[in-house]
């Protein structure tokens, strides 16, 4: 008989191996799902993680790994701290919308003069933006104990109907032909987000992706509101008599997620992106929670998580185009990822013990 | 070492006398980008039928690849890059929201063509192409307003786009033309493909005493709403048999095989260029899909007679006179709506009292 034997305190070597676990069992869950498909698994899962690193074309996609890892990590460290202290906010996906909104919005309103001040302006609404949406779920909780899980998750879809809304209406390109969507800020160059170095994929939110990643390991490590985070998350009572206000830390943490996301999706709208469209938000903002578990609450462990869900992302297109692999597959690759992750967690918490007589 | 300069020789011969011969030979590389999944049984299963039919076609010399459910944006400029670099020499780029990521794309890949589907902008190396789904508009306006007991025909729009209003527009026109009492009921699902959103579309419609509905929306959801409402409608983009005879008493095909047949055609023998395509029931990418027993057959007939009079040329489906709905005259006696009108149409015509959300 095997039984489960809950460990004292969460084992370290565990914490590190069941992220490169959960790895290797999606790829054996996948490269079986291939060979039942039809496909050569093993060509597939190459397709998948060396390829974009290493491949004919890695010239091109090794420099959008960034572009696509920049809004996961730069999401995912915000939702970090939050979920380091038990408070879930699982909108993210809404407030890189309102983000995007309220950075594009100072844009459009400047357009089409030009000046040095326009793009940080652009910066500092989009964080604002996502700040303030992610203060209704943390007020709501803070003052009729609303669950935060809920309330962010459904403002998700109000953003997206926001987005629609300009999108068709006030935000509309006036020289579009009545078509939906805004003017592209691409084209506007006191607005756009582009690469900084030619060929390296690096805008501004990779830069801001960095910085949050120092910034949040940083607080979590070195600073006192780090300290009361991981004591409310281990250990809520006694964070109580230490004098934390759970109040604050719910207004901290959500706010703080809440312009992470925002500023994520101003990147988003003013660089790759270019525009205000009806379906903004693509989903980096529950991809980012994937990213944060799997790079275990941790800012190297998100990077790291970021990276690789990036290259899912790259890789299974790749898979589309060169094996004709179904668009299903970065799906399907990153539920099994949580999965597995989730899975293995197990280990950290409890030891596999044989039952003796 | 002598051994090996030989072999080296020797094959860089056997390579140079290979490499003409390929050339020849090299298939024509062909590459798409679909919005949604090829199994969505409208809209890109269509594009993707085309497709095949390119393949059909051409057999060998063609090669074909495509990348489906790309989000409109970011990735899909990714996506078209990625097609380019992989050879990719020529390029369908079929949903609206590709326009400005083609024209990123095309600038940087000045060899490679690129056909977007329902945009605005050209290049050198870019032409667009739309379907005239108005004229199909037109028929199904005209079985609408002879079929309906209540008087009350509904019709669920998409996103309310120049290509959308002309649809309701042609419908409304026609269904009064042969049904003064007709009154249009319109309803917005802002998706072109969500069966839950559609189905509490229809059911609105429903609910107000429709016994016809139209959609510009791709699931079978208000087809099988109809069904249980004991109303009628029409397949949308692809025939959606399944629901024939009753309720889906006609509907509205996008046959984009001509078109891809004929542009792969000309980059095969070089004359391809760019240019903006729009064709219709003439040239056969709007089909008007089979019209069942349900429908009787004078109507019928009556429908049959204005789809081949639109297809000749002899008839435009906005032809004046026509008002605009806030009364002011749009199109004179007799007189037809210039392209330019249509493309950037932004009103409802006399008659419907529904407003176009702003």
């Amino acid at each position: 008989m095997i039984q489960l034997v809950p460990r004292s305190t969460a084992s370290t070597f565990w914490q590190i191996a069941t992220p490169v676990m959960a790895v290797l069992a999606t790829m054996i869950a996948g490269g079986i799902l291939f060979a039942i498909m039809g496909h050569d698994p093993v060509a597939a899962i190459r397709t998948i993680f060396w390829d974009p690193l290493f491949g004919p074309a890695a010239s091109y996609s090794r420099p959008q790994l960034l572009v696509k890892a920049a809004p996961l990590i730069l999401i995912a460290s915000g939702l970090a701290i939050g979920f380091r202290a038990g408070i879930w906010n699982i909108g993210a996906e809404g407030q890189y919308i309102i983000g995007g909104i309220t950075g594009a919005a100072v844009a459009l309103a400047a357009y089409p003069f030009e000046g040095m001040w326009i793009f940080p302006a652009m910066v500092i609404a989009g964080a604002a933006g996502g700040w303030a949406w992610g203060m209704i779920p943390a007020l709501l909780r803070n003052w009729f104990g609303a669950s935060e899980i809920l309330v962010s998750l459904m403002l998700v879809y109000v953003a997206q109907r926001v987005a629609a809304w300009m999108a068709f209406g006030p935000m509309k390109n006036p020289e579009g032909y009545g078509f939906p969507g805004s003017r592209n800020l691409q084209q506007y160059p006191a607005a756009s987000n582009p690469e900084l170095i030619e060929g390296t994929g690096a805008h501004w939110g990779v830069v801001a992706a960095a910085v949050a990643v120092l910034v949040t390991w940083v607080l979590v490590s070195r600073h006192i509101r780090g300290f009361h985070i991981r004591a409310a998350g281990s250990a809520p009572r006694a964070a109580r008599f230490a004098g934390v206000s759970p109040a604050t830390l719910v207004a901290f943490s959500l706010g703080l997620s809440g312009a992470l996301a925002g500023m994520a999706g101003l990147f988003e709208v003013s660089g790759p992106a270019g525009q205000i469209t009806d379906n903004l938000g693509t989903g980096y903002g529950f991809t980012a929670i994937i990213v944060a578990f799997l790079g275990r609450l941790h800012p190297v462990g998100i990077l790291l998580a970021g990276l690789l869900l990036a290259l899912t992302y790259i890789g299974g297109e790749l898979a589309q185009l060169t094996m004709q692999l179904p668009a299903a597959t970065v799906q399907v690759f990153q539920g099994m990822l949580l999965f597995f992750l989730l899975g293995f967690d197990v280990l950290t918490r409890f030891r596999i013990q044989r039952r003796g007589k | 070492m002598l051994r090996r300069t030989l072999l080296a020789s020797a094959s860089a011969i056997l390579m140079a006398m290979a490499v003409p011969a390929m050339a020849q030979d090299e298939p024509l590389k062909i590459g798409f980008i679909y919005v949604g999944p090829v199994g969505d049984g409208g809209w890109t299963f269509q594009h993707d039928q085309a497709r095949l039919a390119v393949e059909a076609e051409y057999g060998d010399r063609v090669e074909t690849t495509f990348i489906e459910s790309v989000p409109e944006g970011a990735d899909a400029e990714r996506a078209l890059t990625q097609l380019a670099l992989a050879g990719n020499k020529l390029i369908f780029a079929t949903s609206f929201g590709f326009m400005d990521p083609v024209m990123n794309v095309a600038a940087k890949f000045p060899d490679v063509k690129f056909e977007h589907a329902t945009g605005y902008k050209q290049a050198e190396n870019v032409a667009t192409y739309d379907a005239r789904f108005y004229e199909g508009r037109a028929v199904m306006g005209t079985i609408a307003g002879r079929m309906t007991k209540s008087n009350k025909i509904g019709y669920i729009g998409s996103f309310p786009i120049p290509e959308v209003i002309q649809g309701i527009n042609s419908s409304f026109i026609h269904a009064r033309k042969v049904n003064p009492e007709v009154e249009m009921k319109v309803v917005w699902a802002y998706s072109w493909f969500d069966p839950a959103k559609e189905a509490d579309a229809a059911s609105a419609l429903l609910a107000e005493g429709v016994d016809v509905i139209l959609q510009h929306t791709d699931s079978t959801a208000p087809l099988a709403k109809a069904q249980e409402a004991g109303a009628i409608g029409f397949g949308q983009a692809s025939d959606m048999a399944a629901f024939s005879p009753n309720p889906r008493v006609s509907s509205i095909i996008d046959e984009w095989s001509p078109y891809y047949i004929k542009r792969v055609g000309q980059v095969l023998d070089g004359t391809w260029e760019s240019g903006a395509s729009w064709a219709g029931i003439g040239e056969g990418e709007v089909v008007i899909g089979d019209i069942t027993d349900a429908v009787p057959a004078e109507v019928k007939a009556e429908a049959e007679a204005l789809r081949d009079a639109i297809g000749a040329g002899e008839y435009h489906p906005f032809t004046g006179p026509l008002n605009k709905a806030d009364g002011a005259e749009w199109l004179a006696e007799g007189e037809t709506a210039p392209d330019s009108d249509l493309q950037s149409m932004n009103f409802f015509v006399e008659g419907i009292t529904a407003q176009i959300p702003q």
